[in-house]
């Protein structure tokens, strides 16, 4: 075991009745790096996430999060230590505003007191200002500034998930967990949104991310995972992984 | 030979913003035509106009020559239009084969052998056949949801965005089976974000922005249009690397 890894996975387990999710998934997750988990469709990776964000129960196994096990803890405390994760079908309060939905997840924020709520001091109408300038800059690099009072049930499906990253981004994550943030975004933003997730890193977060592009996975991460079947299969440079042979056939289909 | 015929299709969410600002559209058997844009360019709005899960403010659209009536989405499905969205596509508490059961339910005939061509054409699903939809992976379900659209035997094939969450490999799978669905007659009108692939399928290529088509081209001809690709396709390198 890395004694510097950010999240360790230990003989994951995760059961649907008969179907193995996950299989005694077990691998480093290294902070301030991008690591890009690949691997076939039904290979585990979103229930993976879930386990680790703990939304699903695990069947068995081990998570530890910067030293802490976090095997048995609800999603709320997972997400109160700093690990964030969006989702693949993105979702959002269907009656919230973009602008609200960014504002929500910036974290510690004072006025959630009932006290402070109520009497709205001075520091608490400060900080709101403080996370409301950076929700609008948020949105603005985003390309969702002119939609910014829109209810997230008026967006499209690229716009729903332009807004998962920027609820990551207000979230001030240490760990980010990111599923398919790209699938159904316009290429062109996509490379946008992969030089904000590069100066993320710089900024010192670690990032998880399950991806299909891969000139985004050659382009931005450090270090690749590939899984099959519910396990760890392999791991290395993006060149090292895309060499393997396996990998070639059962995920990146080799071309004739 | 089917023609689906789409002229001057207006329409939104609310009657106040409209999102398709008027689109005249042509898809014949054979046909896959693909559809890029910008993120909130209406492109599946566009979809479910045509499809008749909204109503349309204004415009006509016909198959063979007949009109669709407006915002009926049962009759255009039981005149051959079948629609595959974005976002839940599929059942999710039930199991696979009662998802394509269900997917029959609008039309006569055998459901069981149309559902045996369907896993033919799909054998990812052979081994879920039991399993709640629920519990398919991303990709799996996306693999699904297209097999349902199959379904009713369609002519006319509205996909959006049916690449989102595959795997390379599967991708190129999917956009092959599409292709092999235009070529056996059916005309595809496709929404795709992985442009570069899809254009490489398919054999037009159609330009959304701000709710107008901006381009109707040949597939490979809006490939090497500069000015797309600088927008919509990661620019030009990515498309010729890409293509090769």
């Amino acid at each position: 075991m890395k004694a510097d890894a950010l999240l360790q996975l230990r003989d994951l387990r995760c059961h649907f009745g008969g179907l193995r999710a996950l299989d005694g998934a077990s691998f480093d997750i290294a902070p301030r790096r991008v690591t890009g988990l690949i691997g076939p469709n039904g290979a585990g990776k979103t229930t993976l996430f879930n386990c680790v964000s703990g939304l699903q129960p695990k069947t068995g196994g081990q998570v530890v999060f910067d030293g802490h096990d976090i095997s048995r803890e609800a999603a709320h405390d997972i997400s109160g230590l700093g690990l964030i994760r969006t989702f693949q079908l993105a979702r959002g309060c269907p009656r919230m505003t973009v602008f609200e939905h960014l504002m929500l997840y910036a974290p510690r924020q004072k006025g959630e007191g009932l006290f402070k709520g109520l009497v709205g001091s001075r520091d608490v109408r400060e900080q709101e200002e403080e996370i409301a300038d950076k929700a609008v800059g948020v949105a603005r690099r985003l390309k969702l500034a002119h939609v910014l009072n829109n209810l997230v049930t008026d967006l499209s499906g690229g716009q729903k998930k332009l807004l998962e990253i920027g609820r990551a981004l207000m979230a001030q994550p240490r760990l980010l967990l990111l599923d398919e943030p790209m699938a159904g975004v316009n290429p062109t933003l996509v490379r946008q949104i992969a030089d904000e997730l590069a100066r993320m890193r710089d900024e010192g977060i670690a990032i998880l991310l399950i991806e299909h592009e891969m000139a985004l996975i050659e382009s931005l991460c450090d270090e690749v995972v590939v899984m099959a079947e519910g396990k760890f299969f392999c791991r290395g440079s993006f060149s090292e992984v895309v060499s393997n042979r396996r990998v070639q056939e059962a995920y990146l289909g080799v071309r004739a | 030979m089917t023609t689906l015929q789409i002229d001057k299709v207006r329409g939104g969410y609310t009657s106040a913003e409209e999102i398709v600002k008027g689109i005249d559209l042509e898809v014949r058997s054979g046909d896959l035509a693909v559809i890029i844009g910008p993120n909130g360019a209406g492109k599946s709005t566009f979809l479910k106009l045509v499809a008749g899960l909204l109503r349309p403010t204004g415009g006509r659209i016909l198959l063979d020559g007949h009109e669709l009536p407006a915002g009926n989405a049962q009759a255009a499905c039981t005149r051959g239009l079948s629609f595959v969205p974005q976002e839940r596509n599929v059942f999710a508490t039930l199991s696979v084969r009662d998802n394509l059961l269900l997917g029959h339910y609008s039309v006569r005939g055998n459901a069981s052998r149309a559902m045996e061509q369907q896993l033919e054409r799909f054998p990812i699903l052979k081994t879920r056949l039991k399993h709640p939809a629920g519990s398919l992976s991303g990709g799996q379900r996306q693999v699904l949801a297209m097999a349902l659209a199959l379904m009713t035997h369609p002519t006319v094939l509205l996909l959006d965005e049916p690449t989102a969450g595959l795997s390379p490999v599967a991708a190129e799978d999917t956009l092959r089976v599409v292709r092999r669905l235009a070529d056996e007659g059916i005309a595809v009108l496709m929404i795709e974000q992985n442009a570069v692939l899809a254009l490489r399928h398919g054999t037009r290529g159609i330009v959304l922005v701000g709710g107008e088509k901006a381009r109707d081209k040949g597939a490979g001809e809006l490939g090497s249009d500069e000015e797309i690709s600088q927008l919509f396709l990661g620019g030009r390198k990515a498309f010729e690397t890409q293509r090769r």
